[in-house]
């Protein structure tokens, strides 16, 4: 089937992926929603959502319907377009982000063999960092449109943050890529399946400087300064209502979930189980094992973002810039240097 | 007509059309949403020309991190209101002329270079390829790359000794 010399069914297979994959990413961030509850109910000794169906099952569902019945207000004064186009775009940068992850690896289905990867572009990893570059004018453009003052400063607070923590997350991972030889996130993974380590043991520190910085690119507590409900006049989204609301904080979850596994694939090793050799298992043996791991790793990783938060109090602004500029980029700079001399001194 | 081509024509067509609203918007805020446009539409041509680094660093250098300063000053000055157009009629002329003049040289230098001759690798040639790019410049033009950085990094101090003093 070939118009336009294309391989039709090709798009076909890629969109399905999409599709199931954008599902996906909505129903994990659906329910981590529900998860951040329970957790922060088991933290501080309380029960948590328990009302709607059993355990509370149906609460993020209730959530979700509350939401959208909410009156929907739109400031006077305020620039339409611009303040409907704020939520979009975080949504939207949320969801590209996912398209180089490797969910799995390649299986043969009805005689095609389907690659559980949106698009193995050899440049994967600066792919997500282009994305997350872009994650913040959702944020500037939604805080500017509301035509508000506090909205507006929120919105620097938090693009300054998502700047300076970008920086510093780049340079930890120069240090992964100098081990690698790569950026295409299926060969980091590939390495780490059949090297004996996963690439946290050579890059303990790159790794939790990655960790710290994806707190901050999330927004998440200790970095939550620009949605501070209480303290600092809530943030970039506090004339927003009803979904346009739901949209922005429902983005972040999802930012959590696909950068936990990012991690979780540059890190410890992707869909990569254990104590278990996958090229003796049969084709969708090891792919569903593989997803198994993957997805488990980054549940895990998830559960860390929350007990994280529900652990530490939040940053002061210049504490967060102090540590940013002052303590990790330094710090990833003595990383790189140091992974360059061993790489330098051990492999040539 | 291939794919390639119809993919080249409307990227061509979005990044000149794109191009032209950052000019005629009112509100600079527009001006800035279009040149992202206008970055992305040039980030799609060097994919078609199968350089996927360039188009990504265009992409996190420009869309991601300038463009933000960018939008960062127009929204902190609040240059919503449209700006009174341009009285004095002679600067607007030598505008038109001085404009006009760098499109010349432009055209003129560009018009005879060896790559309009032999036309353009579409899809092939992996000159792009963040492998042999880094080859290219880290071991035949190590001179200029470093002399690049160290104007950057000048530059860098620069800012932040003048941030300091004010």
């Amino acid at each position: 089937m070939t118009l336009l010399a294309f391989d039709w069914a090709f798009t076909v297979e890629k969109a399905i992926l999409i599709a199931v994959i954008i599902s996906i990413s909505l129903v994990v961030a659906m329910y981590a929603t529900y998860a951040e509850r329970k957790v922060a109910g088991f933290i501080q000794d309380r029960r948590g959502p328990n009302r709607a169906g059993p355990f509370g099952l149906l609460q993020p569902l209730a959530d979700g319907l509350k939401l959208f019945f909410k009156e929907e207000v739109i400031p006077t004064h305020s620039n339409k377009f611009l303040f409907i186009l704020g939520p979009s775009l975080a949504m939207f940068t949320a969801m590209m982000t996912s398209a180089v992850i490797p969910w799995g690896g390649k299986v043969e289905l009805g005689g095609r063999m389907v690659d559980l990867q949106v698009a193995d572009i050899n440049i994967g990893i600066l792919y997500i960092f282009g994305v997350v570059s872009l994650g913040v004018y959702g944020m500037m453009i939604g805080g500017w449109a509301s035509n508000n003052k506090f909205s507006l400063m929120a919105a620097l607070r938090g693009a300054s943050q998502a700047i300076s923590y970008e920086l510093a997350m780049g340079l930890s991972l120069i240090a992964l890529l100098m081990l690698t030889g790569s950026l295409s996130l299926r060969t980091i993974t590939d390495q780490q399946i059949q090297g004996n380590w996963w690439n946290i043991v050579y890059q303990p520190l790159g790794f939790l400087l990655f960790f710290i910085c994806s707190l901050a690119e999330c927004n998440r507590a200790p970095f939550d300064l620009p949605e501070a409900e209480s303290e600092l006049n809530m943030g970039y989204h506090q004339e927003y209502s009803s979904m346009k609301l739901g949209f922005f904080l429902f983005a972040e979850y999802i930012n959590m979930f696909i950068s936990c596994t990012v991690i979780a694939t540059l890190f410890l090793g992707g869909y990569d189980m254990p104590f278990v050799d996958e090229s003796q298992l049969s084709g969708v043996t090891a792919l569903l094992v593989g997803l198994l791991a993957l997805f488990g790793k980054t549940f895990l990783l998830i559960f860390i973002f929350m007990w994280v938060r529900w652990t530490l109090p939040r940053f002061r602004y210049d504490q967060l810039m102090n540590l940013g500029w002052k303590g990790l980029i330094p710090l990833a700079l003595l990383n790189m240097v140091i992974t360059g001399a061993v790489v330098l001194f051990t492999m040539k | 007509m291939g794919i390639t081509q119809l993919l080249f024509w409307l990227l061509t067509t979005l990044t000149l059309g794109s191009a032209l609203m950052v000019i005629f918007s009112k509100n600079p805020v527009y001006s800035i949403l279009w040149l992202i446009i206008t970055f992305f539409a040039i980030s799609g041509h060097y994919v078609l020309l199968n350089a996927q680094f360039l188009a990504i660093v265009n992409i996190i250098v420009y869309a991601g991190a300038i463009m933000v300063l960018f939008l960062f000053v127009v929204m902190l000055m609040n240059l919503n209101m449209p700006s009174s157009p341009l009285k004095n009629k002679w600067l607007m002329f030598a505008g038109v002329i001085s404009g006009g003049s760098l499109l010349l040289v432009l055209v003129a230098a560009l018009k005879d270079t060896e790559a309009m001759r032999n036309g353009i690798l579409m899809q092939t040639g992996d000159i792009g390829l963040i492998h042999n790019l880094g080859k290219v410049l880290f071991k035949d033009y190590i001179l200029p790359f470093e002399i690049s950085s160290v104007l950057f990094l000048s530059a860098m101090i620069g800012a932040v000794v003048i941030g300091k003093k004010a």
